[in-house]
């Protein structure tokens, strides 16, 4: 699959689409080839502050527990509570579906410090 | 698959003892009741009283027996065969342990005997404890923990009390990328907080990190040596004197301990704390076999912190129990998992320090035998084709895409307990394999055998390795969902 090119990405496999001020937060397909299946996922708390750069969450999938780093500054204002029924849609539409987090961006937000994916696609080229 | 130790056999199915369960059946004819019977909502708070009976299984002895015993022979044991379950350290477990460990003087003793009846058990503790002491380069040990994860927290209690004594109150926690996951945890219990820090691309800790990680906010690094790419942290002295300098304390994870003992002591290069696993490095049960026991060793500027009770011999050459002022109180009810270090005693006992050093030196050969027999057909990433006592392979050059949790399937129906998978985390695909120094060269070859004769069958007939294992009673069980929806309830 094609890393879309409508959105963001960074180091650590997270995807970021932001719409106003608002960033749709998701893992890519590579994590997910890396994850195998996933089986839980743990979401921040609504309105929980998050940082980019620190953990807000985790993934748990059948061969490791994996932290779920913010790739953007600001709080914590959707989450896609379907992910607790259905962890597996993480694995069947990770760009779509299977979203995590929906946050409201802070004004220093970080997000010019996001990759586009052909940079992302260069990146995933770079690793072993 | 001639050749391989797997072979197949009449098996037995087994239901859950409950569906054996026929009312009024029992196994036991306990005599008439010669006293008046006491009613239990007098002796203890009626609340706590049953008011119906347990929903026990009424069952025969015999049937008890067969049952247990036909669930045994679904698992697979040390005692089967070849068990290369990295970070685990699945060595034989001597039968002589059983025998000490079954002696009425100790397997009888009663936790509460008051310490002049329980000479021997005491002196057996204090004896192991200066013992772990020798080989590490500790000042002190405690037994109490049960487990290597308890003695990780432990240790990190004793830490923080120490700092504390300091007037220091450090919170955060280096931990490089290699680490188990109980260090992170246990930090978190102890309610301090983690710092990761990445290894270098030989998959060793660079000085430079820590020193750059290195903060007056830091109170320890948590670092496993060998680490769990089974690599000796060559600049562990420096990185040591780099924590200490700025202030902080060292945990040495003791899991990998097999690889060094008698070679190389925690204590000498500037390790402040560690744990052990009696159940790892001293051939005590594990896993389902037996509890396991974390005893922790310390610096003396730590060892008032350790918790009490703790052994001592007096000056005629008695023992008995202290409680010191500064100590952090008890982690475990009584003195520990005792049985498990009569074992781990016994073994010492057994092999002597000369012993000891043919340990870690077997062990560290037996690793590195694997990996030249192994490693044209498997890549390692790191270590240039050198290991201590274990070897990390991982699937990169597997045909048609055959995964790693495809190779240890298709052990399985060859007759070998897989290897650890997908950890550490820092290898993609990671199999993690530690044969132990009580492995044969012959039982290392059939192992190399089994792995190269998958490697054949992922280029010709990636299929059947899709579908492994076959010859178990039960195929490739469907973990995500099992993880994803489990059933934890009898129906």
């Amino acid at each position: 699959m094609k890393n879309p090119d409508d959105i963001k990405y960074t180091k650590s496999h997270e995807w970021v689409r932001v719409e106003g001020n608002t960033a749709t937060v998701g893992i890519t397909k590579f994590a997910v080839d890396q994850l195998g299946d996933v089986t839980l996922v743990e979401l921040p708390a609504m309105g929980e502050t998050v940082t980019a750069g620190d953990g807000m969450g985790t993934i748990e999938s059948v061969k490791a527990v994996s932290d779920l780093y913010a790739p953007i500054n600001g709080t914590v204002c959707a989450r896609n509570d379907a992910l607790e029924e259905k962890p597996e849609l993480v694995n069947d539409d990770c760009f779509g579906a299977g979203w995590m987090v929906k946050v409201e961006l802070a004004e220093e937000s970080g997000v010019d410090a996001l990759m586009d994916a052909a940079t992302y696609d260069e990146y995933l080229d770079s690793l072993d | 698959m001639n050749g391989h130790p797997g072979a197949m056999t009449l098996g037995f199915n087994e239901p859950l003892i409950f569906d054996r369960s026929v009312p009024g059946r029992d196994g036991a004819s306990l005599p008439r009741l010669d006293v008046p019977q006491a009613d239990p909502e007098q002796l203890f708070t009626p609340a706590l009283c049953r008011k119906q009976p347990a929903a026990l299984p009424e069952v025969s002895e015999p049937e008890v027996v067969r049952h247990f015993t036909r669930l045994s022979t679904w698992n697979f044991g040390v005692d089967h065969g070849f068990y290369p379950l990295g970070s685990c350290t699945m060595k034989y477990n001597p039968k002589l342990n059983e025998w000490a460990a079954r002696l009425p003087g100790f397997a009888s003793m009663h936790p509460a005997t008051p310490t002049h009846l329980a000479q021997g058990p005491l002196q057996l503790m204090w004896e192991l404890e200066r013992m772990l002491a020798e080989i590490s380069g500790m000042h002190a040990v405690s037994l109490q923990p049960s487990a290597g994860a308890h003695g990780e927290l432990t240790a990190l209690m004793v830490m923080r009390a120490a700092l504390k004594r300091r007037g220091d109150a450090r919170r955060k926690v280096l931990i490089p990328d290699t680490a188990h996951g109980t260090n992170p945890a246990s930090v978190a219990l102890n309610g301090w907080e983690v710092v990761p820090v990445r290894s270098t691309d030989k998959g060793l800790l660079d000085p430079e990190s820590v020193r750059s990680a290195m903060a007056s906010d830091v109170a320890a690094l948590m670092l496993t040596n060998p680490n769990t790419l089974g690599l000796f942290e060559k600049d562990i002295a420096r990185i040591c004197a780099i924590v200490h300098e700025g202030g902080g304390l060292v945990f040495g994870d003791g899991a990998n301990l097999n690889a060094i003992l008698g070679r190389a002591r925690p204590g000498d290069y500037g390790v402040d704390a560690m744990q052990f696993n009696l159940h790892k490095t001293f051939s005590t049960p594990h896993g389902g076999g037996g509890p396991g026991s974390g005893p922790i060793g310390v610096v003396a500027e730590l060892a008032p912190f350790l918790p009490a009770p703790r052994p001592v011999r007096r000056d005629d050459g008695t023992f008995a129990l202290e409680h010191p002022g500064d100590a952090i109180g008890r982690v475990r009810s009584f003195f520990g998992n005792f049985g498990i270090m009569v074992r781990a005693y016994t073994y010492l006992r057994e092999l002597g320090a000369p012993g000891l050093k043919q340990v870690s030196d077997m062990a560290v050969l037996n690793a590195n035998y694997l990996l030249h027999l192994i490693q044209e057909h498997y890549h390692v990433p790191f270590g240039d084709g050198r290991c201590m006592h274990e070897v990390v392979a991982c699937d990169r050059d597997m045909a048609n895409g055959i995964s790693t949790l495809d190779v240890a399937k298709g052990l399985i129906d060859r007759g070998f307990h897989p290897p650890t998978v997908y950890f550490p985390l820092v290898v993609k695909g990671a199999l993690m394999c530690e044969p132990t120094e009580t492995e044969t060269r012959e039982t290392i070859e059939a192992f190399a055998a089994a792995l190269i004769d998958i490697a054949q069958q992922a280029a010709a007939d990636p299929d059947a390795l899709h579908h492994a294992p076959q010859r178990t009673r039960i195929s490739r069980l469907d973990e995500a969902t099992a993880a994803r929806r489990p059933v934890l309830k009898a129906p």
